[in-house]
């Protein structure tokens, strides 16, 4: 039986991003908030130290900071006439554990989605007939708006000290910046880091070209800055450990170098770590959370009653945690109902990858969102009407990193193992670089989440079980992106290219992107989604759930800088629903 | 809620000793390695985290550096043949040592002593079903340890039968590489025991024991860093971008500094 703790005002799941700037926020007006992390707790000074934190074998291929399968992971298959079984180690993502959560060991890549991304249904409807959508789809409009994210864009570019340049302020176009960007209020808090040769080729490249390149919004700071919340970062050095790592300058935006530090001295916070919460516990009519059921590191179970619960877990393992606590109807394949588990979408990646000659590109020296970017042919920048896909992608060119076990290219038809293979690494290091395409993923019946019957976690509740794979929508979109790249890699002067593109199914076993969405999306009709637009649970008045899981599908960009802007959105909305505790949208 | 060195504190259990358990790097990390922290017996319940950031100066959580010499896991029978398996995968030739000069068999041997070894942090519970997707990734109940040991008696039988009672450490370099590549592309079969899984193995193995940092036992001299020219654990390159296009003249250095440095 649980032992039940004295009452909090909130209780927070996970601290992340999104968990760490709502205790912030929420402990700032006086409330007790408690948060709840399974994982260790984690500071800069201690686990990434500078002795320590550079190194590719501990962190990238071992995986020392990512959530262990071992305590959690999903079951998995391309579609739902398969027998899903357990991702047993991690590939195609990386889902973090701990302190700072995926915060900690992200590349930093901070983008916002075009004002179209928002009501993409809509936009695509009305400039090309409903035909265009593609079979099968449930893409739906957001029900927010961009510019009623805006400000809060805003706030989150300025917590986190995003370095970048402005191509819109106020509807102004502003020269070396992103012209198809939103307005924005203001220039970005930090200037744009720097690029590498390979970086100046590209631009130099898609600007012959009649295309827009600009440096990508880097939440690796190009300087020194202290943001809103007094917390101080660092240059960043340009080691090339970022992703798969955690920073030791405290150059990357991260709850770490952002928040906690700010965070620890509110009085009426507390953290829990270690401490895994196994279920939200409702009232007898299921409308009210009461607070959550954790285990502690003993084995050990705890009731903790709170005011207000804010799931903010990693997006698939917010999903689960309402499927496991009855929060909404679990989306059913078969019947096309229930809202929790659908809309689970992804990312495309495809690209060329580009062989140079007398060139030395030092990979090596680079960060996690370092990059020249185009965003000529994201979302509907272009004209789809002779193409037959909804979606975009944007195209860059950059290096995160030249650690050698994982980073060590050949061109095709190198042998791979030999003094041939040898003399083929050796040789290629320097001279090669990737233009690729980072692409949208549309939501469709048949992708979604849900419990699988087999697997269990060692507690022994259920796995939760993704059923995904590419669509055609998504491989004839991403396959024309890469030819895309492939123009913009032979106009830098490469020698030969590779293009790379989108074929069989979607695996779980080479790295892709941990930009996992959807599952418990927002949306204005309570059948379709499990959050309104507040990310507040349609079911459970008093639960909100943070995180990309919101996404009602797939934008072509990183999801971080709209899940840190739909929670300050969020924020604001529940400061008024603490004011007066009820739905904030009538169902 | 601030215990005796004021820092943090333990709401429950045996407050005094899992305070200072959670203090203790080793308890710690032995927690974070193990996914059965939430079963374990003893230990800490919760760590509580509450109004200051809970580090210690100069806390950090170094890896042990690998004292080469001897094997731990590795019969010298099978010590031999990954010997002669990995310096065909990656040779000592003009271009500078191969993995076996680079230490990289005692780095397996020490990587399979560890957690890695076990797949201590991966799923392994049942069922494991027999015809995965190639989509569905690992699905093999066998550990790395499970894979080195059957694997290379394997392998051995399957020389010694195919080759006149030599093994694989008899064979010529040729009739080496024309076996590792029949591995590689599954055109061998050894008896009970998947031939390609082996060589997925080894050549996984060698591949992260070759370009790893030296402290983990091999890329000895830096050897898979200097073929490609990595600089290792400099931890700053702004002076790299301030000069693009240009060589990079450095040698690298390790968490353990560098060979020039002297022994650590």
């Amino acid at each position: 039986m649980a032992r039940r703790l004295p009452r909090k005002d909130v209780v927070i799941v996970g601290l992340g991003w999104t968990g760490s700037i709502m205790a912030l926020e929420l402990a700032r007006t006086g409330l007790e908030v408690v948060a709840i992390e399974r994982g260790p707790w984690r500071d800069t000074a201690a686990d990434f130290n500078i002795g320590t934190a550079p190194d590719e074998l501990r962190y990238a291929v071992r995986h020392d900071v990512f959530l262990r399968p071992r305590q959690e992971t999903l079951t998995m298959r391309n579609n739902p006439s398969q027998t899903a079984l357990p991702i047993r180690k991690w590939g195609s993502f990386l889902p973090g554990n701990g302190v700072g959560g995926a915060g900690v060991h992200w590349n930093g890549q901070t983008w916002r989605f075009l004002p179209q991304d928002f009501r993409i249904r809509s936009h695509m409807t009305e400039r090309y007939g409903a035909g265009i959508l593609p079979e099968g789809n449930f893409i739906q409009d957001w029900p927010v708006s961009y510019d009623e994210l805006e400000p809060y864009y805003d706030k989150f570019e300025y917590v986190a000290g995003i370095s970048g340049k402005a191509g819109n302020i106020k509807g102004q176009i502003q020269p070396g910046g992103n012209p198809f960007e939103g307005p924005r209020s203001r220039e970005y808090p930090t200037p744009p880091i720097k690029q590498g040769h390979s970086q100046e080729l590209f631009a130099k490249a898609a600007t012959n070209m009649g295309l827009h390149p600009f440096p990508r919004p880097s939440g690796t700071l190009s300087v020194a800055y202290t943001n809103t919340y007094g917390c101080t970062m660092a240059p960043c050095t340009y080691c090339g450990f970022c992703e798969r790592f955690g920073c030791a300058n405290y150059s990357k935006s991260t709850p770490q170098a952002c928040v906690l530090p700010a965070l620890v001295r509110e009085p009426t916070f507390e953290a829990r770590t270690e401490c895994e919460v196994t279920k939200v516990n409702l009232s007898g009519d299921g409308k009210t959370a009461t607070g959550v059921t954790y285990v502690d590191a003993n084995g050990e179970e705890w009731e903790q009653p709170a005011e207000l619960v804010l799931v903010c877990a990693y997006a698939l393992f917010n999903v689960r945690l309402m499927l496991l606590s009855g929060i909404g109807k679990p989306y059913d394949p078969a019947s096309g109902e229930g809202a929790v588990g659908r809309n689970y979408a992804y990312q495309t990646g495809t690209g060329s990858t580009a062989f140079f000659e007398d060139v030395k590109f030092n990979p090596f020296a680079a960060t996690g969102s370092l990059g020249m970017v185009i965003d000529d042919y994201n979302g509907d920048n272009f004209d789809h009407g002779p193409h037959g896909f909804v979606g975009g992608a944007y195209i860059n060119n950059a290096y995160t990193n030249g650690r050698p076990i994982l980073y060590h290219p050949t061109p095709r038809g190198t042998p791979n193992w030999g003094s041939a293979w040898k003399k083929a690494v050796r040789e290629t290091y320097q001279r090669v670089t990737n233009v690729g395409a980072q692409g949208s993923v549309m939501s469709y019946r048949n992708n979604y989440l849900d419990l699988d019957p087999t697997y269990k976690d060692p507690l022994g509740r259920p796995l939760m079980r993704m059923t995904f794979d590419y669509q055609d929508n998504e491989r004839k979109m991403a396959n024309w992106m890469a030819d895309r790249c492939d123009e913009i890699a032979k106009a830098m002067g490469a020698k030969t290219t590779q293009v790379n593109r989108l074929v069989g199914p979607w695996s779980v076993v080479p790295y892709q992107t941990t930009h996992n969405t959807g599952g418990a999306i927002i949306g204005s009709d309570p059948k379709t989604s499990a959050l309104n637009r507040y990310l507040q649970s349609w079911d459970v008045s008093n639960v909100f759930v943070m995180g990309a899981s919101a996404f009602p599908q797939n934008a072509g960009y990183n999801p971080t800088g709209t899940v840190g802007a739909l929670a300050y959105w969020a924020l604001d909305a529940i400061f008024k629903y603490l004011k007066s505790p009820a739905p904030l949208v009538q169902r | 809620m601030i215990d005796a060195d004021g820092r943090l504190s333990q709401r429950r259990g045996s407050a005094s000793s899992a305070a200072k358990q959670s203090h203790s790097g080793v308890t710690r990390r032995s927690l974070l390695a193990s996914a059965a922290l939430l079963f374990t017996a003893t230990g800490a319940s919760a760590r509580i985290v509450t109004k200051v950031l809970p580090w210690k100066p100069n806390e950090a959580y170094p890896v042990t550096p690998i004292a080469p010499g001897g094997y731990l896991f590795f019969t010298p029978q099978e010590a031999a043949i990954v010997d002669a398996f990995v310096e065909r995968l990656i040779p000592t030739d003009d271009l500078g040592a191969g993995a076996k000069d680079a230490g990289v068999t005692t780095f397996i041997d020490r990587q399979l002593t560890g957690p890695y070894g076990g797949h201590d942090w991966l799923y392994m519970q049942g069922p494991f079903s027999s015809a995965p997707l190639p989509s569905q990734g690992l699905q093999s109940p066998l550990t790395p340890r499970q894979q080195y040991r059957q694997g290379l008696a394997a392998l051995d039988a399957y020389c010694s039968k195919t080759f006149a009672g030599r093994g694989f450490v008899q064979l010529n370099a040729e009739e080496q590489d024309k076996l590792i590549g029949g591995m590689e592309k599954s055109e061998v079969k050894f008896d009970g025991f998947g031939s390609t899984m082996l060589f997925n193995a080894i050549y996984g193995n060698t591949m992260e024991g070759y370009f790893a940092d030296p402290i983990y036992g091999g890329n000895r001299n830096m050897a898979g860093w200097n073929l490609v020219g990595f600089p290792g654990v400099r931890y700053d390159y702004r002076d790299v971008m301030e000069k693009p296009n240009q060589a990079y003249t450095l040698p690298p250095v390790g968490m353990q500094g560098r060979p020039a440095w002297g022994e650590r």
